[in-house]
């Protein structure tokens, strides 16, 4: 997998950090999961970002400003037990490593699951110009969906009106600022007006994922209020 | 990190209130700059730059933690977490709850979990603990890192019901153990991000918390890159390059 040395466009650290709190809707983790299956880098930067979280649940017990701190988790008498118990109704614990998930086909893991196979499994459906989509089955806080372009065919204005996060899978696309290829993510706000066009020889094929307009300001995590200015 | 990298950070800079945000910024790295940065950055960037596994294998590292009780006293769990994971040792694994279940408790109850449910959740983590501790690499993560994200998934199922699509997972190579100093070094990195953390003033240790309990007032979370996680970050990636290695 030579992807990762080629990304030139990564994941916000804001966004990151808000996938390692776990407080984005569930397509934007599909985007940031099948990014970050693709990039090192953002691994590795995400992976510091949970060691932030491991840092606040080592001190989770401290500053409970005026409880003591078993006030502030009081633990059942028999929790251990209780524990155990559980542990043992579900048997021996399995010790085979991690499964090999050498990847053959175009998807990463995390996206194939949501399609159900790679490539040759979607069910693409026309929206013109030769451009054809496929909607995944998220819940309703934020949709994601796959999209395929023609070489050399405009992306059409598809109006997203919140935050869109586009990572292409392969091919790419350019508009007048700047081009994205394979394993690179765009992350486009409402105020951002391009015109991205795939480039010619590969068909682009990329994973987008957009907050619904009406639910943006329910349900989008006020983490990403400060580049939405909402 | 802080640099904005490419269109993509040049857009957020310009959406995040630049001035404001790199105000911000720069009081966080000040504090810490006084706390922990300006003793342990030098150090660090050396092991981080000479990269090569080699270079970090030969170095002498002094630890200060000598015998498993130390282990234990500075809250490291490596040594019990291999246990369970080796020999499915239950006095390790109940040294191990007794550290991380009211942890967990709390970080579910600060999170907006009810009592009961919290009580219930916390048992299905350690569970959780006790069946993946195969799969916890100390070159990459810290203990209560590892249990973090394992709690952060479960109250993810819980509280929202939905699913969070992890990245995949990286293959073990044939080597079935990490490299010792690797694992050393991103442990006392962790150690020294945690003592970074309690440093900060109160109202930034707060930020950061309620980014990560869920618990947000206000959309300040963008401002909290200024942790010292260059360092971690170098090793975290110095980890995943060797795990590709071996694999090939």
């Amino acid at each position: 997998m030579k992807v990762s040395a080629m990304i030139r466009h990564h994941i916000s650290d804001s966004l990151l950090m808000a996938y390692s709190a776990g407080q984005l809707p569930e397509a934007f983790n599909l985007v940031v999961a099948s990014h970050v299956s693709m990039c090192d880098e953002c691994r590795a930067r995400l992976e510091s970002f949970d060691a932030v979280g491991g840092a606040l649940l080592e001190a989770s017990l401290e500053h409970a400003h005026d409880q003591s701190p078993a006030a502030a988790a009081p633990m059942a008498a028999d929790s251990l037990a209780a524990t155990m118990q559980r542990i043992r109704a579900a048997g021996p614990a399995r010790r085979e490593p991690a499964p090999r998930s050498v990847r053959r086909g175009l998807f990463p893991t995390p996206l194939a699951s949501y399609v159900g196979g790679d490539l040759g499994a979607v069910k693409w459906k026309p929206v013109g110009g030769g451009v054809r989509q496929a909607i995944l089955p998220t819940d309703s806080t934020a949709s994601a969906r796959l999209l395929y372009i023609p070489a050399g065919v405009g992306v059409p204005d598809h109006g997203h009106r919140g935050t869109e996060l586009t990572l292409v899978l392969q091919g790419a696309f350019s508009d007048a600022y700047d081009r994205f290829g394979p394993g690179d993510l765009e992350i486009a706000t409402a105020d951002d007006e391009h015109s991205p066009v795939a480039e010619a020889g590969a068909d682009c094929i990329c994973l987008a994922a957009t907050d619904a307009p009406l639910k943006f300001n329910t349900f989008l995590p006020r983490v990403l209020q400060p580049f939405l200015r909402i | 990190m802080l640099a904005p990298r490419g269109f993509t950070a040049l857009k957020l800079y310009i959406f995040g209130d630049p001035v404001f945000r790199l105000l911000r910024i720069q009081v966080m790295l000040q504090t810490l700059d006084e706390t922990t940065i300006t003793l342990e950055r030098p150090e660090g960037r050396v092991v981080a730059r000479s990269a090569g596994p080699a270079a970090a294998r030969g170095k002498p590292i002094v630890t200060g933690d000598a015998g498993n009780d130390k282990n234990v006293e500075s809250g490291e769990w490596v040594a019990e977490m291999l246990r369970v994971a080796r020999d499915s040792d239950e006095q390790a694994f109940a040294a191990l709850f007794g550290h991380f279940a009211p942890r967990v408790k709390a970080f579910l109850l600060k999170s907006g979990t009810q009592s009961a449910l919290a009580e219930e959740c916390m048992q299905d983590v350690m569970a959780t603990v006790w069946q993946k501790a195969h799969m916890f690499d100390p070159a990459r993560a810290s203990v209560a890192t590892w249990v973090f994200t394992i709690a952060r998934n479960r109250r993810i199922d819980i509280l929202r019901r939905s699913r969070r699509p992890e990245p995949e997972e990286l293959p073990w190579g044939p080597e079935p153990e990490p490299d010792q100093a690797d694992a050393l070094v991103l442990q006392q990195e962790s150690k020294k991000l945690g003592q970074a953390l309690k440093g900060l003033p109160d109202n930034q240790r707060e930020l950061i918390e309620q980014a990560y309990f869920g618990d947000m007032s206000h959309g300040e979370i963008a401002r909290v890159t200024g942790l010292p996680l260059g360092t971690i970050k170098s090793r975290i990636r110095l980890a995943l390059e060797k795990l590709r290695q071996s694999m090939t």
